[in-house]
């Protein structure tokens, strides 16, 4: 584990960034010793292009400008770090303690940090700095103080994030004093992000200290750091352009070696930004086989998933599913049921292999690339969270009508009138009124029911169902179930219903597929399933996970533990 | 009209919900929600106009002595320094600074006897014109591109351009803008010989400096986006989406972009604050006419009325950049009016 976590840490930008720095750091303490006659002397030939005396010329008064940009990185690492720790330390204190204080406090003081954030820190800095007259220390303080707002802003942040989780909850509740919950509790969980933005800071303050310089209002002569020799270029720019490449490399290496490192730290402090390995292949094996005779409507055969070059999630799935029938695929998380049903519905995930001697729906090749509006049409897809399955920033109505518009080329009057009594046909109360909603304001079953709805439009043929039960408390999951058994009652639409819920299933489908670790190790019938007439000890398993099993009840009976896992 | 709706909310706090029209409004999203922004602009305001009069006397340096111009005798220092209003008790000052601000006179140029005000007005179109550009041309690049990269590396595709796009910005963002600035004055009007280096005169002279401007923050916003977009594609909804088969394009329009807008905007309006700050900088490089090139200049003048002039205008343009970001995320998306969800 821990061996891992250096590895991921020792990225390659983190390396190259680390290296830069240390080069940086040993530049700082040997160049200012070793080179600093050969920066501070005073030559005869000023303002010279490169030669091998001096690669990268010589400034107005004859300094040589290439050991110069090295000496400078001394004093400007220093006024960097400083200015980075003012910020940090401060920002940190004030941020904890806008904390500290009481909510009235807390908030007259984010909203004057939220001013001061906004406002541009340059300026702030620049009068900070003409205040204390122009110089190397009053350029760190000037950009040091101007950044405390942001840290402590950042900081306050994560103090009221950090202040909600459940030990600093239970340490207030203990009696502990805010002083020592803030040291004690909250300031070791806040550390990791506080020293990745640090180096953000870092980076940020050796811009703008270098900016102060540029525009002559900081470091000043004889003293030099990247920034003035910049300025002096400026000058100079029209006949010795390459004045300004010493000292804008230099900064641009530091930044970018702060950024680089800041970056790696970020990422690994937030595996969601890791990349994901392997690229996506879709192989097709077969093309479509001669289905003539072929009764059933979706047909799989030898379905193989697996990560590319790597392991394989899904080891030779065959299955059938007749016209109107009913099927179930069960087994724990992680069985491989959903990359199956998602490969029969044309939504293989992204990054995995799949082949398959047959993969068809109809007749329609699912491993080639069927007509999208077909798709639609004859495929509908009910999924598991309906707290996440509708686009928080869109209304209902443009969502749910989304199918029949696109594909079906109806107008959005149309649209919504099928739509409306779609869900008057799963009970919603006040269509129109809700179809003017946000996935929000509706509840977790009525936007499953609108869900379901949705898929019922198109008249499919197939409804591929991924755990729709299982998000949902247990009323509204017999509610819900009970609208499948509706619409199969009704429409006779077949159906390929993912649960691990054995009373959900046993309700509802005419065949169960029960899976473990990618291969289907036992097909039942409703009535055997029933009857407990299982061989397989992985579903002897599963039922007896199942420890309250109502025949004719609703699958609320089967309760909470009735859910494997 | 704010005075008396700020009094009536405090004397019956959130009660009386069903009440005659005025209560309904006073309990409105919108209400607390423009009252919570004009507050903190009135707050701004009153912290920036005591900021910059304790502030600006404290730069170094005895303005009348400078104003009186070199040489000058002790005895017209002295009527220079009444003449200024600088031999008043420091409250006399504050109150002729406070009042003056509210009938937006800041007050006349230590140095030229300008009226500051006309010389903010005269120099902000410059400012505005360059860092207005600039984040348009930020959002114009940097959205595409970061949508696009998010959605061709989806799932670990493409690594190539995943290093490359992370290589690319992280090199042009460790760019500062005076950096660039100076780099794109060499490339192009120096060696090229294409455009202007400095002045502002006519359309071409605008390229550099808002290019200069421009491209770190493009670099932050992509990343940014392309970030956001990752996260969006993960979504449950996008897979929704996907299952009603939509176009590749629909869903990106419709599904994503949306949900990237909160961030996006909201980033965008800090950086477009920052750009004021930036824009000192370059505005010194391309010899710009603006508010920075301005402040610079008079803090090296020591001319107070013209320092304090700019700040304030600064400070409360950035503030208001913040609010009026604020308001449009409101508009596109009541939920960000806060406090007001229903979960």
């Amino acid at each position: 584990m821990n061996s891992k976590k250096v590895r991921a840490l020792l990225s390659p930008s983190m390396i190259g960034g680390i290296t830069i720095l240390l080069l940086l750091v040993l530049t700082a303490v040997v160049a200012p010793m070793t080179m600093s006659t050969a920066a501070n002397s005073l030559t005869p030939d000023a303002g010279a292009g490169p030669s091998p005396a001096h690669w990268l010329g010589t400034d107005d008064l004859g300094h040589d400008l290439f050991s110069r940009s090295l000496v400078a990185t001394r004093l400007t690492l220093l006024m960097a770090s400083g200015a980075a720790t003012i910020s940090v330390a401060s920002g940190i204190v004030v941020g904890l303690a806008i904390w500290l204080a009481g909510p009235r406090i807390r908030e007259a003081a984010l909203r004057v940090l939220e001013t001061a954030v906004a406002y541009p820190s340059l300026i702030f800095a620049l009068v900070i700095a003409a205040i204390l007259q122009p110089g190397a220390t009053s350029s760190v303080v000037a950009i040091g103080v101007a950044g405390i707002p942001g840290f402590a802003r950042i900081t306050a942040n994560l103090a009221s994030a950090v202040s909600r989780s459940d030990f600093v909850v239970t340490a207030r509740l203990l009696g502990v004093s805010p002083l020592r919950i803030a040291s004690r509790h909250m300031l070791p969980n806040m550390a990791e992000p506080l020293l990745i933005l640090s180096a953000t800071v870092f980076s940020l303050s050796l811009v703008e200290i270098s900016a102060l310089s540029f525009i002559g209002l900081g470091v000043q002569a004889p003293d030099y750091d990247f920034g003035r020799p910049l300025n002096d270029s400026l000058n100079a720019l029209y006949t010795q352009p390459i004045q300004a490449v010493g000292p804008s490399a230099m900064i641009v290496l530091t930044g970018l070696a702060a950024m680089l490192v800041g970056d790696s730290l970020a990422a690994n402090a937030n595996p969601r930004t890791k990349r994901r390995q392997g690229p996506r292949s879709l192989a097709a094996k077969q093309t479509l086989a001669n289905d003539a005779g072929d009764q059933a409507l979706v047909r799989v055969d030898n379905l193989r998933i697996g990560i590319p070059g790597g392991t394989e999630l899904i080891k030779g799935v065959s299955f059938t599913i007749k016209p109107g029938e009913v099927v179930a695929l069960v087994g724990e998380s992680g069985s491989g049921k959903s990359l199956t049903a998602m490969a029969v519905a044309g939504l293989p995930a992204e990054g995995l292999s799949l082949s398959a001697d047959l993969l068809r729906v109809g007749n329609m090749n699912m491993l080639g690339r069927p007509d999208q509006a077909r798709l639609a049409k004859e495929i509908s897809v009910v999924y598991q969270d309906p707290g996440t399955t509708f686009n928080p920033s869109l209304r209902m109505g443009a969502q749910l009508t989304e199918v029949l518009r696109t594909h079906l080329r109806l107008s959005r009057a149309e649209a919504r009138q099928r739509v409306i009594e779609a869900l008057e046909a799963v009970n919603i109360s006040r269509p129109a009124e809700r179809l003017r909603q946000h996935p929000h304001e509706l509840s977790g079953g009525m936007r499953q029911r609108a869900m379901i709805a949705s898929s019922m439009v198109v008249s499919p043929a197939l409804i591929v169902a991924d755990e729709p039960t299982t998000a949902l408390d247990v009323t509204v999951q017999a509610e819900v179930v009970r609208e499948f058994r509706r619409i199969h009652r009704e429409n006779s639409t077949a159906m390929l219903f993912i649960s691990h819920d054995l009373g959900v299933v046993q309700e509802l489908c005419d065949t169960v597929l029960v899976m473990k670790s990618g291969e289907i190790v036992e097909r039942l019938t409703a009535v055997e399933l029933k009857n407990r007439d299982v061989n397989h000890p992985y579903t002897k398993s599963l039922l007896a996970a199942v420890p309250v099993l109502q025949i004719s009840g609703a699958p609320a009976m089967a309760g909470e533990q009735g859910k494997l896992q | 009209m704010t005075s008396t709706l700020v009094s009536d909310a405090n004397r019956t706090p959130g009660t009386n919900a069903g009440g005659p029209v005025p209560m309904r409004l006073l309990n409105h999203p919108w209400t607390a929600f423009v009252l919570r922004r004009a507050g903190g602009l009135l707050l701004s305001f009153l912290v920036l106009t005591i900021v910059t009069f304790v502030i600006v006397p404290l730069i170094p340096g005895d303005p009348a002595v400078i104003a009186a111009g070199e040489g000058a005798s002790a005895d017209k220092i002295q009527s220079v320094r009444s003449e200024l209003g600088l031999d008043q008790p420091l409250l006399v000052q504050f109150l002729n600074y406070f009042t003056g601000i509210l009938r937006l006179d800041i007050g006349t140029s230590f140095i030229s006897g300008d009226n500051v005000s006309t010389m903010i007005a005269n120099r902000f179109p410059y400012t505005a014109e360059i860092a207005l550009l600039a984040i348009g041309m930020v959002l114009l690049i940097a959205v595409p591109v970061g949508m696009s990269v998010a959605v061709l590396t989806n799932g670990g595709r493409r690594p190539w351009l995943d290093s490359m796009f992370n290589v690319l910005t992280s090199l042009f963002y460790s760019v500062p803008q005076y950096v660039m600035a100076t780099l794109l004055v060499t490339v192009f009007a120096v060696s090229l010989r294409l455009l202007p280096a400095a002045g502002a005169a006519g359309p071409t002279s605008l390229i550099l400096p808002t290019a200069a401007l421009m491209i770190g923050p493009s670099c932050v916003i992509a990343r940014v986006v392309r970030r956001e977009t990752a996260v969006v594609l993960d979504k449950d909804y996008i897979r929704t989406a996907r299952g009603w088969r939509l176009s590749a394009f629909r869903t990106h329009i419709r599904y994503v972009l949306p949900n990237l807008i909160t961030t996006t905007l909201t980033l965008s309006g800090l950086i477009l604050a920052a750009q004021l700050g930036g824009a000192v900088v370059i505005e010194t490089v391309f010899a710009w006419p603006g508010l920075g090139q301005g402040i610079v200049n008079a803090i090296l003048q020591r001319d107070y009325p013209v320092i304090r002039g700019i700040i304030m205008v600064l400070g409360l343009l950035a503030t208001l950049i913040i609010v009026i970001v604020d308001v449009v995320l409101a508009v596109i998306d009541p939920r960000n009016l806060g406090g007001g969800t229903h979960e």
